[in-house]
């Protein structure tokens, strides 16, 4: 069921694109029915969680490193699952009517949906290292919807430093999850939290809280965190309002409750956690009074109330635990409800510079009670569920067991204080800055009330606010014990939700909030004036950017201290510290010659002798590019033929067919280059290169003798010998190929695919000229296609093909295979592209090479996934005997399924290679 | 006798490819090279012929026709190089 329940948004995720194409339906419905669904669902599977059960339901995924897809609802989860779900549901209609046509396409709800998901998985995990994959997909997710107005530069920064920031969180928070599974022994959250005090008493508890904190803060907007959040409101409201209030901020938060048990209790996590959330309060709720968007000012206010819950979490204490989740939902409901208005205000009125909006009750008056009952929850005013969870915060940090031997324990109840007071007063703003104060100032639209079912979200959280607020032990109490429960791991202590706790000092702190913040909020003039003369403002986007900026540069120093540009330089590099590693590790060595030697035989000396004058050739007119090349063909040759006279000839054949597809590219190729390199290098270094590349040579001499004379006990005797008995054929090379090291065969047929699209990609649409004249001044032929070779080369054809699936069908057994069958065919059909030119040859050629290359690579694929289908590891062959008529006994192994992928792959290769060099000439009759 | 036969069509063998070889790096001409490679693989084809049939095994029929069938695809490459630069048209 857990299941289901997370994979429902990711489901829907998938859905939205093809039920709005395919169906027609709008994409709103298909996400809000989405959400929908998984709410109800949850909301009945989550029945037994309010009496303390804990669901579970578990799968392996990666043992070997802890890794389960594992899910659990307990009353936490269920707790962040319903704020998900049920506020998503919300956000989701609201938005139906928030964003315009276009924008509410299906790219809007199915990243809605993915984050959704995530932070549904993220709650509901059981795993940690699942969790952490969550994790990031929030931040993912988070990145996608902040920029989702990507044509603005704001929602592009906004969403860069958000994933910056978050991202970065989210390594760090990784290195403290797998520490702590470390130290745990299991990273099932079960184990974790049953482990006790295992964790908080390890010598490495401070890293692990450092790392973890540093995660939760940068998720949670925590200071000195906090900036990317304003930044974030670039992005559309019903985002803000669903993220960056009720959810995805909450994360964090929702951490430090899962590990409150674990981490919490110590002193450090006192100081910690309660010091960044004190600090996070007050600054944002001193910012949110100076802002001047709607949205900033909700965000600063976000900020701050995130600040309170953490500072909560941080005091250590049940109560304050209590409070803390209290204080999610209460915060949830109502700020969700306070970034629908102001986004209906936005939407209405053109504007969120609270400058220009003045007196809209006169224009909205639905909207501005919903909003103003929102606000003053915000602020704590009886009678609403703000009220409650800040009278219970006030009174937690009136006992503070960590403080009360101290000298500053007035610090936390003051500071409470203080915050309230600019609570009160930045609420008194969003009220009466907005709603009243005068008229409008220059609006681009005149405002009016938004569409009906625009406002029934906020209705909704409204009516939350006050039932909450009035009812809380028929409302929330349930919801609350369960999830406190889940929390501390054990019993809950006494604690009461009333509106009258009889006449007692967080009483006092409220009734001074109120007040303070009245009289704050009437000098507002004198404190913006004071505000904007402070001259240093802190911008901690700057200071993003700018570490990105640096990190930049410090790659770019590294690379150009590293990097010379010369491929001289870095061959010389290479091989002499290649030549360095290799005398350190040789140098007094000797090899006993254990093994003697093959006697030399004259065709080995003709051949050896070749193939050095070759070689030194080639290198000796590199600077004639055409002789190089010829040159290196008799290496080429030499190669293959020293192959098959020490009895490889699936070797020797497929070199001989590499060495010709390489002539031709790379003649392809040169055709746009000069024919003659200038002599580039000085007598001195042409001497150190040579002494280099002399001592390198020696080196592999030396390293291949004492390979030779050694008596290796290497793996090819095993090979040999399982080659019939376990492969099914008698070549052995074949059988290696897709057979024993299938998998491998798999990876480079993939790799060679890879690259083949890489080149077609970098070559696609290409057109250069070519040089009018050769090298050497004279005109070209005339005769583009002579009629010798065109005839000649269609006779080949049929002839190659034949040889190719003979090559084929034989390569289990005898020299061949899918490999070296689909060079000859590659080969072949090569040919008529050089013999006929690329428009004849495309004509008699229709199909598409990348789709060829594709399908090889589906079809070897296919194969290895077949063998799960009858229960057997990937890739395992099989092979039987067949007898037919005429052809007599022969074997079938579905090893050579896998190898016509090997061939289709091959085939397709050579010719997108080849062919698409040869397109790259720019023609006058093609202009 | 077939032993003493092969001994000396190797060793004639040989010595043609060392004519090659000769021919290959003295040039003058790319043309001259370019047949030179041509030959060199037509006698690299007779060479491994031989040799399988020396030690009497068949696999190295297929490289031999391997060369016979596309040795000249090289050579067919470079020659319309020469002529016109641009191999495939």
């Amino acid at each position: 069921m857990l299941y289901l329940l997370v994979s429902i948004p990711f489901i829907g995720a998938l859905l939205v694109y093809p039920a709005t194409e395919r169906l027609r339906l709008p994409p709103s419905l298909v996400a809000g029915l989405m959400a929908l669904s998984a709410l109800v669902l949850l909301l009945f599977i989550g029945f037994p969680v309010y009496s303390g059960a804990v669901l579970l339901s578990r799968a392996e995924w990666i043992p070997q490193i802890g890794l389960s897809f594992s899910f659990r609802l307990d009353g936490l989860g269920l707790l962040f699952a319903e704020l998900i779900l049920g506020i998503g549901v919300l956000v989701v209609l609201y938005a139906r009517y928030y964003l315009t046509e276009l924008e509410a396409g299906p790219r809007f709800y199915a990243f809605l949906l993915l984050f959704m998901g995530a932070m549904l998985g993220l709650v509901l995990s059981e795993n940690l290292l699942l969790m952490m994959v969550f994790w990031e997909l929030t931040s993912l997710a988070s990145f996608l919807l902040i920029g989702f107005r990507r044509h603005t530069s704001e929602a592009r920064q906004g969403a860069r430093l958000a994933l910056f920031v978050t991202g970065g969180g989210g390594f760090a928070l990784l290195a403290a999850v797998l520490i702590m599974g470390q130290i745990v022994g299991s990273y099932e959250l079960s184990d974790v939290l049953a482990s006790g005090r295992l964790v908080a008493d390890h010598h490495l508890y401070p890293l692990v809280l450092v790392l973890f904190l540093i995660g939760v803060g940068t998720k949670s907007a925590q200071f000195p965190f906090h900036f990317w959040l304003p930044h974030a409101m670039a992005a559309p409201t019903p985002v803000s309002a669903y993220l960056h209030s009720a959810t995805m901020v909450k994360a964090g938060i929702f951490l430090l409750g899962r590990f409150f048990p674990v981490l919490a209790g110590s002193e450090l996590w006192f100081y910690m956690v309660s010091g960044m959330g004190l600090s996070t309060l007050l600054l944002g709720a001193y910012l949110a009074l100076f802002q001047h968007d709607l949205k900033g000012l909700l965000a600063y206010s976000t900020i701050s109330h995130l600040g309170l819950i953490t500072l909560l979490f941080g005091l250590g204490t049940p109560l304050g635990e209590i409070a803390a989740i209290f204080h999610v939902i209460n915060h949830a409901v109502f700020k969700a409800s306070l970034f629908m208005a102001a986004g209906i205000i936005d939407h209405e009125s053109g504007t969120r510079d609270m400058r220009k909006l003045n007196g809209l009750f006169k224009y909205m008056p639905h909207t501005a009670a919903l909003a103003m009952v929102a606000a003053a929850a915000m602020a704590g005013v009886p009678l609403l569920n703000g009220f409650l969870s800040k009278e219970m915060f006030f009174g937690e940090t009136l006992v503070l067991k960590w403080l009360v031997e101290a000298q500053w324990h007035w610090l936390f109840p003051m500071a409470a204080t203080v915050a309230g007071i600019f609570a009160v007063a930045y609420s008194l703003r969003f009220i009466h800055d907005v709603f009243f104060n005068g008229e409008p100032v220059n609006l681009p639209k005149t405002p009016h009330e938004p569409p009906r079912w625009m406002k029934v979200p906020v209705e909704v959280l409204v009516v939350l606010c006050i039932g909450v607020g009035v009812f809380p032990n028929f409302t929330v109490r349930p919801l609350l014990e369960s999830a406190a429960a889940a929390v501390l791991q054990q019993p809950l202590p006494e604690f009461s939700l009333s509106i009258w706790h009889g006449f007692n000092t967080p009483l006092v702190m409220s009734l001074v909030a109120m007040g303070g913040g009245a009289i704050l909020y009437s000098g507002r003039k004198w404190l913006f004036r004071a505000h904007d003369r402070i001259p240093f403002q802190i911008s901690g986007k700057q200071w993003a950017e700018s570490l990105v900026e640096s990190i930049f540069q410090l790659g770019e120093m590294v690379d150009r201290l590293l990097d010379s540009r010369s491929l001289r330089r870095y061959s010389f590099f290479l091989l002499a510290i290649v030549v360095a590693a290799g005398a350190v590790s040789l140098w007094g060595e000797s090899f006993p010659a254990a093994k003697a030697l093959t006697p030399v035989t004259i065709p080995v000396v003709i051949g050896g002798l070749l193939l050095g004058a070759g070689s030194i050739a080639t290198a000796v007119w590199h600077g004639k590019r055409l002789l190089a090349v010829i040159m290196l063909s008799i290496v080429g040759l030499m190669t293959a033929l020293l192959f098959a006279y020490f009895s490889a000839p699936d070797l020797a054949m497929t070199q001989l067919l590499v060495e010709i597809a390489s002539v031709i590219l790379v003649l392809l190729a040169m055709y746009f280059l000069p024919q003659l390199t200038p002599p580039e290098s000085s007598r001195i270094r042409l001497a150190r290169d040579i002494t280099l590349g002399v001592i390198a040579g020696i080196g592999v001499a030396i390293l291949s003798y004492s390979m030779l004379v050694q008596p290796l006990d290497s793996i090819s005797s095993y090979y040999l010998s399982q080659s019939k008995p376990g492969g099914g054929g008698t070549n052995v090379v074949n059988v290696i190929l897709v057979d024993f090291r299938g998998f491998d065969t798999l990876g480079e047929v993939t790799v060679l695919g890879i690259a083949a699209v890489g080149i077609v990609a970098m070559i696609g649409g290409l057109k250069i000229w070519g040089p009018e004249k050769d090298w050497l001044g004279r005109s070209w032929a005339g005769d583009r296609h002579p009629v010798l070779l065109t005839t000649v080369s269609k006779l080949i054809l049929p002839f190659a093909l034949i040889v190719s699936a003979y090559l084929f069908l034989r390569g289990h057994n005898y020299p061949g295979g899918g490999f070296i069958a689909g060079l000859v065919t590659g080969v072949a059909l090569t040919l008529q592209y050089i013999a006929s030119g690329s428009d004849r040859a495309r004509q008699r050629l229709p199909w598409d090479n990348l789709k060829l290359v594709g399908a090889g690579i589906l079809i070897a694929t296919g194969t290895g996934l077949g063998s799960w289908v009858f229960g057997f590891p990937f890739l395992t062959t099989t092979f039987a005997y067949v007898t037919l008529p005429i052809v007599g006994k022969f074997e079938i192994a579905s090893a050579m399924l896998f190898d016509l992928g090997v061939y289709l792959a091959v085939v397709g290769t050579v010719l997108l290679i080849l062919a698409g060099m040869g397109g790259l000439h720019q023609r006058e009759e093609n202009v | 006798m077939l032993s003493v036969v092969i001994s000396i069509a190797m060793v004639l063998l040989g010595i043609a490819l060392l004519l090659n070889a000769w021919r290959l790096f003295r040039g003058p001409d790319a043309t001259d090279r370019i047949l030179a490679l041509d030959t060199l693989y037509i006698n690299s084809a007779a060479l491994i012929i031989l040799y399988g049939v020396d030690i009497g095994r068949a696999d190295f029929f297929a490289a031999a026709l391997l060369i016979a069938l596309f040795g000249f695809v090289s050579t067919m490459a470079l020659a319309k190089f020469l002529l016109r630069g641009d191999i495939i048209e």
